[in-house]
């Protein structure tokens, strides 16, 4: 009996200092739950060493669509260019006012729409902050392997 | 009587050559030292340090754009776009800012809210200021004779080869708001 009951508060001992809750061990005692992100194993707390800037080419072609719904991309750079409620650069040229004297693309007649479907005389609200959806490209490399393919007729 | 002034005429025909060289000196280093003064005194007007003095929040706006830094160095403080550069034009614009002293001491933008209320005017103030002189503060660098179309991007080029060239438009009738942030920009043209 009473080598039973040493046996059981042995292990139960063995039990207790094995658990996580007792654990000194180093590595559970992180703060991003040892969870790696595609930035590697970083630490909340810690803080990360920026990438270098990739440099957006000032004037392009026209970039292709992938797929039909995609917002077109700007295909120069956007330095300094105010959006805001005071102004709003891009629509300096791309409105429907200023595109035929700029040589720019028109703006989408989508973008005078509500989203209950009325259309507006100008520009709707929920249209007007155009990097929202436009966005300027560089040559940086993927960080997954992607191997999407447009539909037949966008290729 | 007439001996006196006989004697005062001969004194002040025939001054001894020490007196004359004395008044000489005395001439040159007083005007050294007043005009040079002058002039120290009024660049001293033209430093960062002097306009963040009063207008710390719009100097800070700059801060961001690539006249205040860049990949070279090479750099425009206020004055340079905001002072003419050639002597009397620059006085002129000293004396003008007379003016906004009297704004300073009455408080006319002393809170943020009156200077944004403001903004448009003062903003509208300045690019007709540009446009009457031809924009000739952005043209004290960037001049147009030695720009290099086949360096500039293709939608620079279309502006500058047709509009700029032609002197149809200046420089502030496009680069509006390249060192500062734009007051309300509906009806103003190309906005």
């Amino acid at each position: 009996m009473k080598k039973l009951l040493t046996a059981i508060v042995a292990a139960g001992i063995v039990a207790l200092s094995a658990s996580p809750a007792w654990s000194t061990d180093t590595e559970l005692v992180t703060d991003n739950g040892g969870v790696e992100s595609l930035r590697g194993h970083e630490e909340i707390s810690d803080i990360n060493k920026s990438e270098s800037l990739k440099r957006v080419p000032r004037d392009q072609l026209p970039i292709d669509r992938e797929y039909i719904q995609q917002p077109p991309l700007i295909p120069h750079t956007i330095r300094g260019y105010q959006v805001n409620l005071n102004a709003n650069k891009c629509l300096s040229c791309h409105s429907f006012k200023n595109a035929g004297e700029m040589g720019a693309t028109k703006i989408s007649v989508t973008h005078f729409e509500t989203r209950d479907g009325t259309t507006l005389s100008d520009v709707s609200p929920r249209r007007y902050f155009c990097l929202q959806c436009h966005v300027t490209q560089a040559d940086a490399k993927p960080l997954v392997e992607n191997d999407f393919k447009p539909v037949d007729s966008l290729q | 009587m007439l001996k006196l002034l006989k004697r005062l005429w001969f004194i002040m025909k025939t001054p001894s050559s020490a007196a004359f060289g004395l008044v000489l000196f005395l001439g040159f280093a007083g005007g050294i030292i007043f005009w040079g003064g002058f002039n120290t005194g009024m660049e001293a007007t033209n430093t960062e340090q002097f306009c963040s003095s009063c207008h710390a929040p719009i100097v800070k706006e700059i801060q961001e754009t690539i006249h205040y830094a860049n990949r070279s160095g090479v750099r425009a403080i206020c004055s340079d776009c905001h002072v003419p550069h050639n002597w009397t034009d620059k006085i002129v614009r000293k004396v003008q800012a007379s003016k906004e002293l009297v704004a300073f001491a009455m408080g006319t933008i002393s809170t943020e809210e009156k200077f944004q209320a403001r903004r448009g005017y003062l903003a509208n103030r300045e690019w007709h200021r540009m446009k009457e002189n031809n924009s000739q503060e952005c043209r004290n660098c960037h001049e147009f004779d030695f720009m290099d179309f086949s360096e500039q991007g293709a939608r620079s080029v279309k502006q500058h080869s047709t509009a700029l060239a032609s002197g149809d438009k200046t420089c502030v009738d496009c680069h509006k708001g390249i060192a500062h942030k734009l007051p309300d920009m509906s009806g103003i043209e190309g906005w």
